[in-house]
């Protein structure tokens, strides 16, 4: 199957710092991708290139392409903003909009205009949460303020927010890190869930996480990707003596 | 494991809580201080004449009439100027975050507005009155508007963006991650999460508006009716009290401090009425 996801020769900068070095990768579609490495590796910076975050940071620069469906994302003429409602981002810690719960998830669809009405609105942020397993807990209080919830609940929260805008991949940067054992399982168990419908990314730095997680392991070392292979094969027969070295927890 | 307390810490401890103290029963008292002299010395001249009458004549020598002239003046003036001045410094505010951030452009900006909020407002007030002159104006209450919003302007944006550079940047982040514009951030995100902070800069604003004689001296100049077109001068409560006070006559003094009193009673219900707005508003604010 045609990979969802193609970064081709990518070298990124902050200032004279060479952070990505020489980035040749495929992401396969539908299956989730789990990025490792040890801290400082340049696995959360791959991640933000994906859906164009990383220019976010003043003094940066970018060589190279990121193509999603063939299409190069870092093209003059693509619109940033279509490129992030296609490519979802779950962070590190969950930010929830100043808003009611309901108008979080809301938000996107609004800002898009993708809904023609109030109801069809309504209909869209009850599924969206049902999706995301918070429905349940919060449909009695939709108009509450979000910053009530609790983290875990507040990770579910921006996970809906994120689907809201229909988009086909979702990024997670160390997504469960914030949160206590119980939230992360869930949001593990959303994630596994959503694979058959979304390409899923996910940066981490637990191994066990990224064992329950993944199809498909990249991993990274000093800002280069030492190696990529489906997980059974990496897991059980890396190729690279420095992911040997990570799986046997010796640095 | 005895406290001893003559060890150095402890008395230097002791020392700085009482200067502490001592600071906050000085600012304390200065405003019971204050309060208490127009009050004692307002209170008997306060009658709901003063409230609901013009000045009629002889008002000047203690007789009858009152200053609805000059509460509605400021009203007018300092509501005018704070809406004026709330209709620039937003979208400047706004602008400072979006798009300039930190960058030197950014910091030019900011230093200019800092120079503007200490610009003495008879210095305002001057600049309006040679516009003024070299225009052909006469003073009305539309140049007084002018005036105060232009005075208030630095106070309301810098004190904003001290709040919204507060915005976190996560939150941000977040907008901008299910595909917003800079702009959407803008207005749909961090207007709200900043809107308690954005009424009290607006209220900081309006109390130094309605508060200020200088500017308006020149500018909207002084009537005993009360004005009715943008075009007229009118009167205003600081000008009031200025008038009253300098008078011979004992009862047009205690009139001058019943001004006073009205001026502190607006505020104060501007400030409470904004304290309720903020906390109503600030229900879905990210702390």
């Amino acid at each position: 199957m045609e990979p969802h996801i193609q970064v081709k020769d990518l070298n990124a900068f902050y200032g004279k710092q060479h952070v990505l070095k020489n980035i040749n990768i495929e992401i396969p579609r539908n299956k989730i991708t789990v990025i490792m490495g040890p801290s400082g590796c340049g696995k959360s910076t791959l991640l933000k290139t994906f859906n164009r975050f990383f220019e976010l940071t003043e003094y940066t620069r970018l060589t190279g392409n990121v193509l999603i469906d063939g299409q190069d994302i870092y093209n003059r003429d693509v619109d940033v903003t279509e490129v992030r409602k296609v490519v979802g981002l779950l962070a590190q810690r969950p930010a929830v909009l100043p808003m009611s719960i309901f108008d979080n998830v809301a938000y996107g669809m609004n800002i898009h205009n993708m809904k023609k009405d109030r109801n069809k609105t309504r209909e869209a942020v009850q599924h969206y949460l049902e999706i995301a397993g918070l429905w349940e807990e919060v449909h009695t209080r939709l108009h509450d303020p979000a910053t009530g919830l609790s983290i875990g609940q507040q990770q579910r929260l921006c996970l809906a927010r994120g689907l809201a805008v229909e988009p086909e991949i979702i990024l997670g940067d160390e997504p469960t890190s914030a949160l206590d054992p119980i939230s992360s399982q869930n949001i593990e168990k959303r994630l596994i869930e959503l694979k058959k419908d979304y390409t899923i990314v996910i940066v981490t730095h637990t191994l066990r996480q990224a064992k329950r997680l993944a199809d498909h392991v990249i991993y990274m070392y000093l800002g280069e990707v030492a190696e990529t292979n489906s997980a059974p094969e990496i897991f059980t027969n890396p190729k690279h003596e420095r992911t040997k070295q990570y799986l046997d927890g010796i640095f | 494991m005895k406290k001893n307390p003559f060890a150095k810490r402890h008395i230097i401890e002791t020392c700085m809580k009482v200067i502490m103290l001592a600071s906050l029963i000085l600012v304390t008292g200065t405003l019971g201080l204050i309060l208490w002299t127009i009050i004692k010395n307002g209170i008997p001249a306060m009658s709901w004449e003063m409230l609901t009458q013009v000045p009629k004549g002889g008002f000047y020598m203690g007789k009858e009439g009152g200053i609805l002239n000059a509460i509605i003046g400021s009203l007018y003036l300092a509501g005018g100027g704070t809406v004026l001045a709330l209709v620039c410094s937003l979208p400047i505010a706004l602008y400072l975050e979006a798009y300039l951030g930190e960058s030197k452009w950014g910091s030019y900006v900011r230093l200019a507005l800092d120079v503007l909020w200490g610009i003495p407002t008879i210095v305002y007030g001057a600049f309006g009155f040679a516009v003024m002159v070299s225009l052909g104006l006469r003073a009305s209450l539309l140049a007084g508007i002018i005036v105060l919003a232009l005075i208030e302007l630095p106070i309301m944006t810098r004190a904003m963006d001290e709040v919204i550079c507060r915005m976190p940047l996560e939150v941000e982040q977040a907008a901008l991650a299910v595909g917003s514009t800079r702009l959407e951030v803008a207005l749909r995100v961090v207007t709200r999460q900043m809107l308690p902070g954005i009424i009290t800069a607006v209220l900081l604003a309006f109390g130094r508006g309605i508060g200020d004689a200088a500017s308006v001296l020149f500018t909207a100049g002084y009537t005993d009716r009360i004005v009715t077109s943008l075009f007229r001068p009118t009167a205003s409560l600081p000008l009031a009290v200025f008038f009253q006070l300098g008078s011979p006559f004992p009862e047009v003094r205690a009139r001058g401090y019943a001004a006073a009193f009205i001026l502190t009673v607006i505020v104060l219900i501007v400030s409470f009425g904004a304290r309720l707005l903020s906390s109503r508003l600030g229900k879905y604010t990210i702390k």
